[in-house]
């Protein structure tokens, strides 16, 4: 698919309600705050969420799963000191959660952009967060089989992009984004400059712009 | 006897026992505190799970930056040389067993070095795992940074963990208020005591196994 700019609205229209959405960020840091609020413009609910963290203050996130737009959340720490709006959709049983450890969060989102099948990892072995799953021994070592994550829609933030769909980040913001980047149908990146086609040092581009479906400039 | 030990005397102790060199973890909470006791000379590299090699101390004042966090999702700094990378590869250096050292707090830990820090499976309570599971074992070493006992009294140091595990097998040391415990296939053996007596850690830990403390270096 080609490179399409757009504003955060017509960024977002194509999410519909039932749709699974990857979402960047840890905690607030390169959460791509812009974009959910325009998600919240929609109608669009009974979303599957994936993203590290449930929601953080009132702002992002939070406020999708506030208005009760999300059915489902995958992510590896719900429970932090301002997720209010998920503690209380949870414990009103208005939402389900998967939890799954940080790096095997990580890794099922990159087996699902790189097409690998599912892997095996020595994490959450002989742990509940293993029950039910194949474990294999492998160099006298436990090992969990986990699947790989896709997603309809990825929405994550970067710092610069350029009109190839080029992206870096900055600092600590890159977390998610550049696998999420990678496993979903359309992925939508929400920057602070759009720049033209070769402002970038091919060196330094973290996101080849192949990934990138959707490009919003945000302030 | 020796005296107890407050947060900031065993954050201390911690910080002197990690090799020159190393590449650390430091776990939210209590073990964050040990890198206030980590001097330049030994040229410790911190890992933080977010993404970041070479974070520096907490941001203060116009330092601060809400982009660059740890994964406590406090405000820190870089140092030079610090570098900056996705989840994916954030977690390959745990589970590759790039990382020398990661330090995390415990609500228990078994005779044989299971751990349980992320769950205390009780009905109402909201699950949260973070990167737990991956750093208990994907370091080389995992070390237990906490109070021995409860606040009842209950000891954290039991014969098989009855709250939800992190990892099997995993933890090597145990630094608390009242003693540093090695642990080593299934032995635990007691390296220093604070402000107890071994009869009387003895007695406290019921069910488990003590070795009495070596009298040779503190890093055996």
């Amino acid at each position: 698919m080609r490179l399409r700019l757009a504003d955060a609205d017509e960024a977002v229209a194509d999410v519909r309600s039932g749709s699974s959405v990857l979402v960047g960020g840890f905690g607030l840091a390169g959460q791509p705050v812009e974009l959910i609020d325009a998600l919240l413009r929609t109608d669009a609910d009974d979303l599957t969420i994936i993203s590290n963290n449930a929601g953080n203050g009132d702002t992002g996130l939070a406020l999708l799963i506030a208005h009760d737009r999300v059915r489902k959340v995958i992510c590896s720490f719900p429970r932090q000191v301002d997720s209010w709006h998920f503690d209380a959709a949870f414990r009103d049983g208005r939402l389900e959660l998967e939890v799954v450890p940080q790096g095997t969060l990580a890794e099922r989102i990159r087996a699902g952009g790189a097409g690998i099948g599912g892997f095996f990892t020595p994490t959450a072995y002989g742990t509940p967060l293993a029950d039910g799953k194949e474990v294999r021994v492998i160099d006298g070592r436990g090992h969990v089989f986990e699947t790989p994550i896709r997603a309809d829609a990825a929405m994550i933030k970067a710092h610069l992009g350029d009109l190839a769909g080029n992206l870096v980040y900055r600092k600590t913001t890159r977390n998610f984004g550049p696998i999420m980047a990678t496993a979903a149908e359309t992925t939508i990146v929400q920057v602070s400059k759009v720049l033209p086609v070769g402002s970038l040092d091919p060196e330094m581009v973290v996101t080849p712009g192949i990934y990138t479906d959707v490009i919003v400039e945000s302030a | 006897m020796k005296p107890t030990l407050d947060r900031e005397a065993l954050a201390r102790l911690v910080a002197g026992d990690i090799p020159h060199g190393s590449y650390v973890n430091l776990g939210i909470g209590q073990p964050t505190q040990i890198s206030d006791f980590l001097s330049p000379e030994l040229q410790i590299t911190l890992h933080t799970e977010n993404g970041m090699l070479g974070m520096g101390p907490a941001a203060t004042a116009e330092e601060i930056d809400p982009d660059l966090i740890n994964a406590g999702k406090v405000a820190v700094t870089e140092l030079p040389g610090a570098a900056y990378f996705h989840q994916a590869d954030s977690f390959a250096i745990m589970r590759g067993g790039h990382l020398d050292i990661a330090v995390m707090g415990a609500l228990q830990v078994s005779a044989g070095g299971d751990l349980a820090n992320w769950h205390t499976g009780e009905p109402d309570a909201i699950p949260a795992v973070g990167g737990a599971m991956d750093l208990a074992v994907g370091a080389r070493q995992t070390w237990v940074m906490m109070t021995l006992f409860t606040r009842s009294g209950k000891p954290k140091i039991v014969p098989q963990c009855s709250y939800p595990l992190t990892g099997e097998y995993c933890v090597t040391r145990v630094y608390s208020d009242h003693a540093v415990l090695l642990i080593n296939d299934g032995v635990v053996t007691v390296r220093e005591l604070f402000g107890i007596s071994h009869a009387e850690l003895e007695s406290r830990l019921h069910g488990v196994r003590l070795s009495p403390a070596a009298r040779h270096g503190r890093n055996a």
